[in-house]
């Protein structure tokens, strides 16, 4: 019964970035959950005005010490936000909010998947694909994974500690191959320059067409669209190339 | 009425009519879309509309370039919330397309370049209801959101207004397209929320 709305304990509540939390909602009679999926945030003010946003699923099912009826949201404050700006700087621990959801069929990864999966960050687009690397190396998943993730500077990653973690260093075996490109900002003694996400780097740091990969895309329409057409450029076949792009409902949250 | 934060105001206050609940106003054109945008040319672009009877009634973009156009104000909404107030379109009406079509069946799937499906009853589609657009604001539909063509069904959340659409499927009873086998509800009424299974 996902269209009903619930009511769910904020639980714990952590920055990711300067302008990023993460917040972990308990929500009793949560019955799991897709890596990818997504769910609606209800919030209503003391004079009944109420707005709606979708939020993506940053957590893994029973991976992280994330409880069975818990799943975590990481949700970034938008400029000219209205619902963002309180879920990040607003809301604290022991409120409650309402939620909707799990919602979401296509944009997702499942643990029996086998085969390579190539995920694609731009921004807080990471965030469904963390769901996915999470519940990949809490499978002990033999699937290969890789992931290509843009952010405009070393500070604004999200869950850098972690995906280093799953990336072991580059290590032969580590659940996930991990890869930055660093559009404004670069840190100290990167080989590139900073710049924006281009063709060449792009087919250089994914799975080969050869290998069938999987793509799952997030972030901003025009990062989506570009990264998407190349693959298909590449010789990706469009059909295993999934995409989820916040602008679709960013345009003004 | 729910859970009341009460830190939290918010900016837009929705008590315009014309936006239904649960959604809020937009100035911008968000795009959604499953997969990479296919790019379709004119020479390439045909519309289909097949049968039970096997019959299937063929445009090519000339073909329907010279069909009768419409000029479409309305409002979209969006099951991800945003709507988007007083859009201008311009193309085709189902009505025009089906004129000549003979069928006693109640459903449609509709088909698009890139393998989306959505499912639309007739009786959603006629009647002044549903347009195969091939303009928005004045110029060309840009492929993002669906050019050469979409269809345009406005009083449904927009999933069903299938981007590069190319045919439409006569069932005899209704069938889950994508979205719809992936959560979504199968008829998409914004009105009364029709958004999840």
């Amino acid at each position: 019964m996902t269209t009903a709305w619930r009511v769910a304990d904020v639980v714990d509540a952590r920055p990711e970035t300067a302008d990023a939390r993460t917040l972990r909602l308990r929500i009793p009679g949560l019955t799991g959950y897709l890596a990818g999926q997504h769910v609606d945030v209800r919030l209503t003010a003391p004079d009944g005005y109420q707005a709606v946003r979708s939020y993506s699923i940053a957590s893994a099912p029973g991976a992280g010490g994330v409880a069975a009826d818990e799943l975590e949201l990481t949700v970034e404050e938008l400029p000219d936000g209205e619902v963002s700006p309180y879920l990040v700087g607003g809301v604290a621990v022991g409120d409650q909010l309402e939620v909707r959801g799990p919602v979401g069929g296509w944009f997702v990864w499942r643990p029996g998947d086998t085969g390579p999966v190539q995920l694609i960050g731009g921004g807080s687009g990471v965030v469904p694909l963390m769901s996915m690397a999470r519940a990949h190396a809490a499978a002990g998943s033999d699937a290969p994974f890789r992931l290509l993730y843009s952010v405009r500077t070393p500070a604004s990653g999200f869950y850098r500690d972690e995906l280093d973690a799953l990336a072991g260093s580059g290590a032969a075996g580590a659940p996930l191959r991990l890869d930055y490109v660093y559009t404004r900002e670069a840190p100290p003694g990167w080989p590139h320059a900073p710049g924006r996400l281009m063709r060449d780097a792009l087919t250089d740091a994914v799975f080969p067409p050869a290998d069938d990969p999987t793509f799952y895309i997030c972030g901003s329409t025009p990062f989506v669209e570009a990264v998407s057409g190349w693959l298909v450029d590449a010789g990706h076949a469009p059909d295993r190339i999934r995409t989820e792009r916040y602008g679709g409902i960013g345009g003004a949250p | 009425m729910g859970i009341i934060s009460s830190g939290f105001s918010g900016r837009r206050r929705n008590d315009d009519p014309r936006v239904p609940p649960g959604q809020y106003v937009t100035e911008s054109f968000p795009v959604l879309s499953a997969g990479p945008t296919p790019r379709v040319t004119h020479d390439e672009w045909a519309f289909t509309l097949t049968t039970e009877k096997g019959v299937e009634h063929r445009w090519s973009w000339e073909e329907f370039l010279a069909l009768p156009q419409e000029d479409v104000a309305t409002d979209i909404h969006c099951v991800t919330s945003w709507s988007k107030l007083g859009t201008s379109w311009r193309g085709v009406s189902l009505d025009t397309l089906f004129a000549e079509v003979d069928t006693d069946y109640e459903y449609t799937m509709a088909h698009s370049y890139g393998g989306y499906t959505t499912n639309v009853p007739l009786k959603d589609l006629l009647d002044g209801k549903a347009w195969i657009a091939h303009s928005f604001d004045g110029a060309d539909l840009a492929p993002e959101h669906g050019g050469p063509a979409r269809l345009l069904v406005p009083h449904l959340y927009f999933w069903k207004s299938a981007k590069w659409v190319n045919g439409l499927q006569m069932l005899p009873q209704d069938q889950p397209g994508f979205w719809e086998q992936n959560g979504y509800n199968m008829h998409g009424d914004p009105w009364t929320e029709e958004r999840y299974w």
